[in-house]
């Protein structure tokens, strides 16, 4: 069992991997809650709360609730080192993750069967036996500390679908990328090949129940204008779905991979709404899995969220069954670790924040979504009546019909061509002879049984006393094959940072060392760019590159961001930390305040209309210091510094509590410097304990303005009053 | 073949024959065409394998990915494809009386294959 407090051990979790087992096959769904109360809050399409995670960030104004969506969401993470990315998992999973989907290294597709051991991979992980294991076992953990079966996904596509799709199926593989399109457009594989495969890969992702998501969506990432291959995604879509229920899929466990194509400054909604109505009412004896846009994803992930945000709105408006998650950061690297939780959060936070959502609009069916859903449609069968006029599927891909930039009918005579007699895996089909046998469990297709056993049928694997399917100590496992690249090795090489007190900053392997430098730099942006990189140079930054860059004006300011390597690590056991706030317990406050009345005054000061953070440390309703018997005199917001001093000593108050929340100019610690200077001036400032509390405040920094302490965000009336009280009882110790 | 050439949007002309169905008719035909798609490509993969394919039927047999290759390699070369890989290593085991992996590591070390060659009454090469 994991600990919270503890991180997983990678060098045990890696032991005995020959031994292990996966403890369930298939896709697990979240857990419908059909009324779900959080915190008096009523929830209408929320699933069962997870047992640990973190919660979004203005959860604490909420009792700290950490309401789930229905949809399971996924999160794509490949670094490159699977054990990296196994610790980027649970962070995830601890953020709402329940679908946790692999990348492949580059080229995995064109190699003709499976990989070994566990290279290190590029943009991806080489994905392998051992590699799944491994994270399978993890997630197994994982699952158990977040309270939530988690689902693990890769590819079954490429030259080896059949032999990864018998590899994922025994290794508890839940769910895989299928779709035989996607090898002939995108990876220039035979197309007779592909297909051929793929039904044998299907068949086999049947019996080890595997979700199968399609890979249509690519042709919106591929395509020029993206909203224009809409009428042929209605098309790619079918032929996967209609194959895999003929090669013996279930319905239930085939998902469109859906994308909304196009985003803003185009009229998003407008034009990805009706083709989300439009697809699941053809569909709609399938399930979704809601993509988001990475067609014109750039460098500013705030663009990013807002597109995703966006997208998340049609999920809601239509039906989703998965929710992915681009990372932000997609547009300007491999994902890094903090991307996947942010948008894991975006998800979150937008799916709950729109829990309801149908109970209060729906989507017209009448006007402009009438005329567009239909079109759309009709858009789809003419493809189709074409398509099979052309002699079938891959008479038409032989003649570009697919990723062309027309919306069809329209043609721009661009698409991909991809030739019957080409193609990687050319030549590589062979018929079945009459006497073809195969003795094993999920096998498509033609298979003579009968000439051994004709009442094995249906079960040849019976021939053989069961395959692997059956017995799985008939599994050989391959730990590595490579002495240098592989797991091993690159732990040894990073050890320090797993097993010492030594901590450096990391973005996706441990030990990175990478940072970003967020900068404003008053001048153009070709000038800031390469003055950002000089910055980072004498930042002592190494591999300084430039991530991200917006004009805020032509000539006035270019924000930047750059990346860089930082050479030095820290070692957490020479820290020296600062006491960590310390507070009284509710009685015994209280019980001090009977016997020793305090008086206090409070005020927002300066030009400062800010009022909520104050009010949340005074206030009986928020559980402020009033509750304690504490009298508190406040005196509102804007109040100028000698009027607060003067209220303190007409009233005689113990106390002054001071908030501050604007910063520009340093304006906060100015007037805290003149509370304090006032103070001595009217001869009180030794009767007087002055406290400043706002946002921005750095407790030391408040301190050296004169003023007795300061409080920063997240501070409670408890620590507040203690303090008070600690101080009251210091004055009353030397008086004696 | 030639490729698609440039074609305006004629959908106002072309869709004069769905104008007047319903949206369950077209619905129903959408799913037509789209089996009359894939039919003959399932027949095509009902009868016919791969080197993917066998491989995966030695993977699930209990042999390694490594031997798996092998295994299919040395079939390819036999001209035996067409009884399936698979079915060399089990034919062999019944022939050798070997149990199923030693008769597919035999196989892969070249012994055998005249006997498995000969059972399915193709000449040895």
């Amino acid at each position: 069992m994991l600990k919270p407090n503890e991180k997983l051990d990678l060098r045990s979790l890696l032991k005995d991997l020959d031994q292990y087992e996966p403890r369930r096959r298939g896709w697990a769904w979240r857990d419908h809650q059909n009324e779900l109360v959080l915190n008096g809050y009523h929830y209408s399409d929320a699933s069962a709360p997870l047992k640990q995670g973190v919660p979004l960030p203005a959860a604490k104004y909420f009792n700290n609730i950490d309401p789930q969506p229905m949809q399971s969401i996924t999160t794509e993470i490949a670094s490159g080192r699977f054990e990296d990315d196994i610790r980027r998992m649970r962070m995830a999973a601890w953020h709402g993750a329940d679908h946790i989907m692999v990348i492949r290294t580059a080229g995995q597709s064109h190699m003709d069967g499976l990989i070994e051991g566990t290279p290190q991979g590029v943009g991806g992980v080489p994905i392998s036996r051992k590699q799944v294991r491994a994270q399978r076992k993890a997630l197994d953990l994982i699952e158990d500390e977040v309270g939530r079966p988690i689902n693990y996904h890769s590819y079954v596509s490429g030259v080896a679908g059949p032999d990864i799709a018998v590899m994922f199926s025994e290794e508890g593989i839940n769910g895989a990328h299928q779709d035989p399109q996607y090898n002939v457009l995108y990876r220039n594989i035979n197309m007779i090949r592909s297909f051929v495969d793929a039904a044998e890969s299907k068949k086999i992702m049947a019996w080890g129940k595997l979700l199968q998501i399609d890979g249509a969506h690519n042709a919106n990432a591929t395509a020029k204008e993206a909203w224009k291959v809409m009428p042929e995604l209605f098309v790619q879509h079918a032929i996967n779905c209609q194959f895999s229920v003929l090669s013996g899929m279930e319905k239930q466990n085939i998902a469109l991979s859906t994308v909304p194509p196009t985003t803003a400054p185009a009229p998003d909604l407008k034009i990805n709404l009706p083709y989300a109505v439009a697809l699941r009412d053809f569909f709609k004896e399938y399930r979704m899995r809601a993509q988001m846009n990475t067609k014109y994803m750039e460098t500013s992930t705030r663009e990013a969220t807002v597109t995703h945000v966006l997208n998340m709105m049609i999920s809601k408006l239509t039906s989703a069954d998965i929710q992915s998650t681009i990372t932000p950061d997609e547009g300007r690297n491999v994902p890094w670790h903090m991307y996947n939780v942010e948008a894991c959060d975006t998800a979150k936070q937008a799916l709950i924040g729109m829990d309801g959502l149908l109970e209060m609009v729906s989507v017209r069916k009448d006007g402009y979504m009438k005329t567009k859903v239909r079109e759309l449609k009709e858009r789809a069968v003419l493809f189709f009546e074409e398509l099979l006029g052309a002699g079938g599927y891959f008479e038409a891909v032989e003649k570009g019909f697919f990723i062309d930039s027309g919306c069809y009918p329209e043609r721009n005579g661009d698409g991909i061509s991809r030739k019957i007699q080409g193609g990687i895996g050319l030549n590589t089909v062979y018929e079945r002879d009459s006497d073809y046998f195969a003795p094993v469990t999920a096998h498509f297709g033609y298979n003579n049984v009968g000439q051994y056993n004709e009442s094995l049928k249906n079960s040849p694997a019976k021939l053989i006393n069961g395959c692997t399917f059956e017995d799985r100590s008939k599994i050989q496992y391959i730990d590595e094959l490579d002495p240098e690249d592989n797991v091993n090795v690159r732990m040894q090489e990073n050890e320090k940072y797993r097993s010492s007190s030594l901590v450096k900053p990391e973005v996706e392997w441990l030990g990175d060392g990478t940072v970003v430098v967020d900068l404003m730099l008053p001048t153009s942006m070709r000038l800031a760019e390469f003055a950002a990189i000089e910055i980072g140079k004498k930042m002592n930054l190494t591999d300084v590159v430039v991530i991200h860059k917006e004009n805020l004006h032509p000539s006035e300011g270019t924000r930047i961001q750059i990346k860089g390597k930082v050479a030095f690590d820290i070692d957490l056991n020479k820290l020296v930390l600062p006491p960590e706030p310390e507070a009284l317990s509710d009685e015994e406050i209280t019980a001090y305040v009977k016997a020793h009345p305090l008086v206090i005054v409070a005020g927002t000061v300066g030009e400062d209309e800010h009022s909520v953070g104050l009010r949340e440390i005074i206030d009986i309703k928020h559980g402020g210091i009033e509750k304690y018997g504490i009298t508190c005199e406040y005196l509102g917001t804007s109040v100028p510094i000698q009027k607060l001093v003067d209220a303190a000593i007409e009233l005689k108050a113990d106390a002054i509590l001071m908030s501050t929340i604007i910063s520009h100019d340093e304006i906060h610690y100015k007037n805290m410097k003149k509370v304090h200077e006032y103070a001595i001036e009217k001869g009180v400032r030794s009767k007087l304990i002055i406290i400043a509390g706002g946002t921005q405040v750095v407790p030391e920094l408040a301190q050296k303005q004169g003023v007795d302490a300061g409080f920063g965000r997240g501070t409670h009336g408890s620590q507040v009053a203690t303090f008070l009280i600690r101080k009251k009882l210091e004055a009353a110790r030397h008086e004696n | 073949m030639e490729k698609l050439k440039v074609r305006a949007d004629d959908f106002e002309t072309r869709r004069n024959h769905l104008r007047d169905l319903s949206d369950q008719e077209l619905y129903d035909l959408f799913w037509k065409y789209a089996n009359d798609t894939v039919k003959p490509l399932i027949k095509l993969a009902y009868n016919h394998t791969t080197p993917a394919i066998e491989r995966s039927v030695l993977l699930r047999m209990g042999f390694s990915s490594l031997e798996a290759k092998v295994l299919v390699d040395k079939t390819i070369d036999h001209q035996l494809m067409g009884k399936g890989a698979g079915h060399v290593v089990y034919r062999y085991s019944k022939l050798a009386d070997l149990p199923l992996r030693e008769a597919g590591l035999q196989l892969m070390k070249d012994l055998g294959w005249d006997k498995v060659l000969t059972s399915f009454g193709v000449k040895p090469c």
